[in-house]
């Protein structure tokens, strides 16, 4: 056997080196699993509260997880870094894809009068034969009726509209802020994240007072003369798209600066002393390399805009057609949760393909 | 055609009549109260390689900018060719920059970065990529064209950089701290280079550089700058030889600087008495009267060390090697003198077998007379 200067990587070797914790945890794994089987049985020398026995049921069942977790992976020679990454992993897995799970069972339920209001997925028939319960016919339903078919397209016209807005608002407010000198910049950033402070619903209700047919807005223009009658601003579209533009605004700005901020004055000179005009330089150079602020910061604000439901019911008519309001009737005006199940389902999927679709190119595009 | 015509159309400051290419007359750029550059005239003519030549924070970078439009001078004026530039913005001016970080655009193929001028004066697209292509092959990176500029080297990265700055055929090429990233085997091929580039297409260039072993090989003339202020321009062998003040003289190569008083003077020479050499004699200068204070600025390679005293030998004085530096081609030593001040001296180390002097040895430190420079300032 080769006993070179590799001797320390030898798998003999490395068995051999004697870790001086294993005894120490043979001996935890002991007692905390005796701990363990005590407290769930109610075996436990003293007499203690029912609070107390399942507190440290709780307790040692964790510690005896570590416990195993450790020693299994030690049998297994496997390396412990990805249980760096099993906390967050766990994290999503019961509160995004067990969510999801539950959702999608219950699109493919049926409703009943009934506690909860859909189908169990299985039951014992008459004969009691194991029968399951499920069908795409709520999917089927959503498809033939123009209402829901119209609320998707609405929706994405409202937000796409509004993000286009939101751009063109932001991204000259990202680029002061990017250029301006130090202690002004921090001063701004706040600003724009002040708004964050006071509750999103309250703010939305403010812009009631500016649109309504004696608000503000009307008033103001009223008085100087420019309108006669007082416009008709509340209930309407055009309302939503303020509503929406004016919340999700910080969410296209800070992207939007976090990458202008990394702009190299120099290049935009290196163009300047090539001969573009200070036009040519933003569309040729500054323009290009933010498109990855561009894309995210409108991502943060079309997603959330597709399914928003407090906005187009403050401030929109009964026109607003969205699929965050379709979702709200489904759920709790018509009580058939498997439709409104379907509803959410189909929006995710509106949503998360073309997000995919962006990831990959973007990969691909960084990895050429 | 005589010597003196030849001499003055390679060196046309030389010509009193010549007309200068690029004209800065009394500039002054004031940033709050401090003038980063303060008053500075300066000729520079068609087809020299001038180096303004400084440490950090002298104002070269700053009066560079301002040949190129980016910087507006707070007085004075500047004229390329005969234009006053003073309401001319930096994309129309007859200059373009190479920057020190290059600044090539990330998002851009080679080729397209470097086709990027000609595009934005409205050439073509297969015009300009066509010039690219040549300029590519100039600068040896034909096969590169593809790529991004991340992809690149750095000394890749300096040719891109270089091949874009000369696409539009300037007039003027800047170019800020040229080699500043490089390493100092690239850098010194790249001197080179850069010359044969600038000789073969006959553009002006200004090189800012803080390294005086670049100024110095690369320059026609060099800018000693310092405060702002432009201390000496001259060849760089005038710069060397015939430093007009003490700050010149100390910045460029090193020197040992002695104060003195000057003593009588005869005819072919004149005596300057110092507290560490003693009296010495020096070529005479004119315009310094007897008692005068002035400076001597001796190089240490003009110092001849011996153990013994040379028979030729008009002043010296005794000292104590106290280090001794072995760099290969020549040894740097550190001698002290009787009255205490050390001063660097260097020999070359021309043969191989021969024994050299070496730590604590006692030698005698000469010199010619005309190797030490009066500084009067």
């Amino acid at each position: 056997m080769d006993t070179g200067v590799f001797a320390g990587a030898d798998p003999m070797t490395a068995q051999v080196t004697a870790d001086p914790w294993v005894p120490i945890r043979r001996l935890a794994l002991l007692t905390f699993g005796l701990l363990w089987v005590f407290a769930a049985t109610g075996f436990l020398v003293i007499d203690v509260s029912a609070q107390v026995a399942g507190t440290l049921k709780l307790l040692s069942a964790s510690v005896l997880l570590i416990l195993l977790v450790n020693e299994v992976t030690d049998r297994l020679g496997w390396s412990r870094r990805w249980l760096v990454i099993a906390v967050p992993m766990l994290w999503l897995l019961v509160f995004f894809l067990v969510p999801f799970i539950v959702l999608g069972r219950i699109s493919l339920a049926e409703p009943m009068i009934a506690r909860p209001p859909y189908s169990p997925l299985w039951d014992w028939g008459r004969d009691g034969a194991l029968q399951i319960i499920a069908s795409l016919d709520n999917f089927r339903f959503l498809l033939s009726d123009a209402l829901y078919r119209n609320a998707y397209l609405s929706s994405i016209k409202v937000a796409g509209i509004s993000t286009v807005f939101a751009l063109l608002a932001g991204y000259p407010i990202a680029y002061y802020i990017a250029r301006s000198p130090e202690p002004r910049r921090s001063v701004l950033l706040l600003l724009v994240i002040l708004p964050f402070w006071t509750s999103f619903l309250l703010r939305v209700y403010a812009w009631i007072g500016f649109l309504r047919r004696d608000g503000v807005i009307n008033n103001v223009l009223t008085w100087a003369g420019v309108i006669d009658e007082p416009l008709v601003m509340m209930q309407t579209d055009f309302a939503v798209y303020i509503g929406i533009v004016y919340t999700y605004l910080p969410f296209m700005i800070l992207p939007l600066y976090a990458n202008l901020v990394k702009l190299d004055d120099a290049l935009l000179e290196a163009a300047g002393d090539l001969g573009a005009s200070p036009t040519v330089t933003f569309l040729t150079v500054t323009l290009p390399l933010s498109m990855p602020g561009i894309i995210a910061g409108s991502m943060l604000v079309f997603i959330p805009a597709i399914g928003e439901y407090v906005i187009p019911a403050l401030l929109g008519g009964p026109d607003t057609l969205m699929i965050g309001r379709v979702l709200w009737d489904e759920f709790f005006s018509s009580r058939d949760w498997p439709v409104a199940s379907a509803v959410a389902i189909v929006m995710l999927v509106l949503v998360v393909l073309p997000i995919m679709w962006l990831q990959s190119v973007q990969n691909r595009e960084a990895s050429q | 055609m005589s010597l003196t015509e030849i001499a003055a159309n390679t060196r046309p400051w030389l010509d009193p009549d010549a007309q200068p290419f690029i004209s800065i007359r009394g500039i002054t750029k004031r940033f709050g109260d401090v003038a980063a550059v303060d008053d500075v005239s300066l000729d520079i003519f068609q087809g020299e390689l001038f180096c303004l030549l400084g440490g950090s924070g002298c104002g070269k970078s700053t009066l560079l900018r301002m040949l190129a439009g980016f910087e507006t001078p707070t007085e004075g004026q500047i004229l390329i060719d005969g234009q006053d530039m003073a309401r001319v913005p930096a994309d129309k001016r007859p200059t373009n920059m190479m920057f020190q970080s290059y600044a090539l655009f990330p998002h851009m193929s080679v080729e397209k970065n470097v086709a990027y001028g000609l595009l934005r004066e409205g050439k073509s697209k297969a015009e300009a990529m066509q010039r690219a292509a040549e300029m590519l092959r100039m600068v040896k990176l034909e096969s590169f064209a593809k790529r991004k500029p991340h992809q690149l080297s750095g000394g890749q990265r300096q040719r891109v950089a270089l091949a874009r700055a000369l696409i539009k055929q300037p007039k003027l090429l800047l170019l800020d701290e040229p080699l500043g990233a490089l390493d100092k085997k690239l850098r010194e091929e790249t001197q080179f280079e850069l010359i044969r580039i600038q000789e073969s297409l006959g553009v002006t260039f200004i090189v800012v550089t803080h390294d005086q072993d670049e100024a110095m090989t690369l320059a026609t003339r060099i800018g000693v700058m310092s405060d702002g202020v432009i201390q000496q321009v001259g060849e760089p062998r005038e710069i060397y030889e015939t430093p007009k003040s003490r700050f010149v003289a100390d910045f460029i190569g090193s020197v040992n600087l002695f104060d003195g008083r000057v003593g009588p003077a005869a005819a072919d020479f004149m005596r300057v008495d110092t507290d560490d050499l003693g009296p010495v004699s020096v070529p005479p200068v004119r315009g310094l009267t007897q008692g005068q204070q002035v400076w001597l600025a001796l190089r240490p390679e003009r110092i001849t060390l011996t153990r013994e005293r040379p028979a030729n030998a008009r002043d010296g004085v005794m000292g104590m090697v106290e280090d001794v530096g072995y760099v290969g081609h020549l040894s740097s030593y550190r001698v002290r003198l009787p009255g205490g001040r050390v001063i660097s001296v260097t020999q070359s180390n021309r043969l191989r077998d021969e024994d050299p002097i070496t730590w604590d040895e006692e030698v005698f430190i000469s010199w010619t007379p005309a190797s030490l420079r009066v500084l009067t300032q």
